[in-house]
């Protein structure tokens, strides 16, 4: 199988400060790659370089083969390349078949007709045929997560990109926006995850790709991760995760 | 005093032309400054230093002359360097002059009331610069700054009174030149001032339910 991304020596500092150092990684087609680490270590900006938010600072990005820099087109690249974010960020001034439609008609010059078979294809797929005409306002956060996922979808990316998706949802909604990524999983589609879901990490990554200060500490199949990272730093991380659930009953007073 | 009530109800044809007229040149004005905002904007979304200047230059001189020097100016000042305008439009380029940078100011706190986000969002499905302003960006600040707006149309219509100072017969106009033929001051300022609060609030009141209508439906206010 063929990379679809590929990043070498990849680095980007925001000022003196560097956010990413020297970052090896490549993504082959179809792989869902889950990137975990502490807050601060560079995953959502390594993301964001992905679709050219942020622009790298040194070393390499290939997308296809094809290596990307500031004055590449990046507008071409973004329909390829979908993005969704913690804060949903659906247009509140349209209606969600309309923000559904915004990319596939401004931006991609497609039929009406087909674009909107489309649209409501996919709304039926996450569970939301209904709420085509619904103002975002008007959706809980889980809905208007899959809505944003549907809105990235319609374009039809090669690859998914997905920041943080659930870290603003109750418990309940993280389920079912999880359920839509995981069935995109199965459907073969090319997913970088950035999530604090440590069990949805070990249930759909292909291979977990650990961050710290801006390097990739370690990367591994999510079993070995898991069960046995390699690096002090992975070891703690996953510690601060079960600390929690494994937290004894106080005394009763 | 005595109020000459017959008097009054004999001007109010009269009246009715310069109500017409009031709003001629107020309409006109708040379109043309509406239009003036949004070109004026599009060109601080450039993010060109010289552009800004540009913009700024205009804004800070228009709103820091009198409405009444930049009306003397272009009826009575111009003509010396060869551009004759009449009445009419004279006032209808001050009042654009002087609306159009109230309201490129309004509109400019209204697109950076947008957030960034929102901008990231339309730019990760590929949306151009110009698509982002026109679907995005101009949509969701037209809504935000909807309430000064309003604010400022109802200011430019009360301001039309100024162009009284060159003969165009509006409402102030009207009334002094009755005044000044018959002497019915008191008359003619109760009829002015009865006519500005008949027209003028029901306005106010209309757009302000206008507003909350708008923002509701699409940002949830």
């Amino acid at each position: 199988m063929s990379d679809v991304i590929e990043l070498r020596g990849f680095s980007k500092h925001f000022g003196a400060h560097p956010v990413l150092n020297g970052i090896d990684l490549a993504v082959r087609q179809g792989e869902v790659v889950v990137i975990l680490g502490p807050s601060g270590c560079g995953k959502s900006t390594l993301l964001r370089c992905l679709n050219g938010l942020e622009q790298g600072s040194a070393g390499e990005l290939r997308f296809n083969g094809e290596r990307l820099d500031a004055r590449s087109d990046w507008r071409a690249v973004r329909q390829q390349v979908g993005m969704v974010f913690q804060s949903y960020q659906l247009f509140g001034h349209l209606r969600v078949l309309d923000n559904i439609l915004l990319g596939p008609l401004r931006v991609q010059k497609r039929a009406p007709q087909e674009a909107q078979a489309q649209a409501l294809a996919l709304l039926e797929r996450v569970g939301l045929a209904d709420k085509a005409l619904a103002w975002p306002r008007e959706l809980s956060g889980g809905q208007q997560q899959r809505i944003a996922i549907v809105r990235a979808l319609c374009m039809n990316p090669k690859v998914m990109l997905f920041d943080e998706v659930t870290a603003a949802l109750d418990p309940e909604m993280v389920k079912e926006v999880l359920e839509v990524i995981l069935d995109l999983a199965e459907a073969g589609m090319t997913l970088l995850i950035v999530t604090h879901e440590m069990a949805f990490a070990r249930a759909v990554a292909d291979r977990i790709v650990f961050m710290d200060g801006g390097r990739i500490a370690e990367q591994s199949p999510p079993e070995a991760f898991f069960s046995n990272p390699q690096t002090a730093r992975a070891q703690q991380f996953l510690e601060r995760f079960s600390y929690v659930e494994n937290l004894p009953r106080r005394k009763a007073s | 005093m005595t109020f000459d009530l017959a008097f009054m109800l004999s001007t109010l044809p009269a009246f009715g032309r310069a109500v017409l007229t009031t709003f001629k040149v107020g309409l006109l004005a708040i379109g043309l400054s509406l239009l003036v905002a949004l070109m004026a904007n599009v060109l601080l979304s450039f993010k060109r230093r010289a552009l800004d200047m540009l913009v700024r230059a205009y804004v800070e001189l228009a709103r820091n002359t009198p409405l009444l020097i930049q009306l003397f100016f272009i009826y009575f000042a111009l003509p010396s360097v060869g551009v004759q305008v009449s009445g009419f439009t004279s006032a209808i380029v001050a009042m654009t002059f002087l609306g159009g940078a109230y309201l490129t100011e309004v509109l400019r706190a209204g697109i950076e009331a947008v957030p960034v986000q929102q901008l990231e969002a339309g730019r990760a499905i590929g949306l151009s610069g110009g698509q982002l302003l026109r679907y995005v960006i101009l949509p969701q600040a037209g809504l935000l700054s909807l309430p000064a707006v309003f604010a400022n149309v109802i200011f430019l219509l009360k301001e039309t009174t100024v162009v009284s100072a060159v003969a165009v017969p509006e409402l102030l106009y009207t009334t002094k030149n009755y005044i000044a033929l018959y002497y019915k001051t008191y008359e003619m300022l109760a009829v002015l001032t009865g006519l500005c609060l008949v027209l003028f609030l029901p306005l106010s009141l209309v757009l302000g339910l206008l507003e909350r209508r708008l923002q509701r439906g699409h940002l949830g206010f």
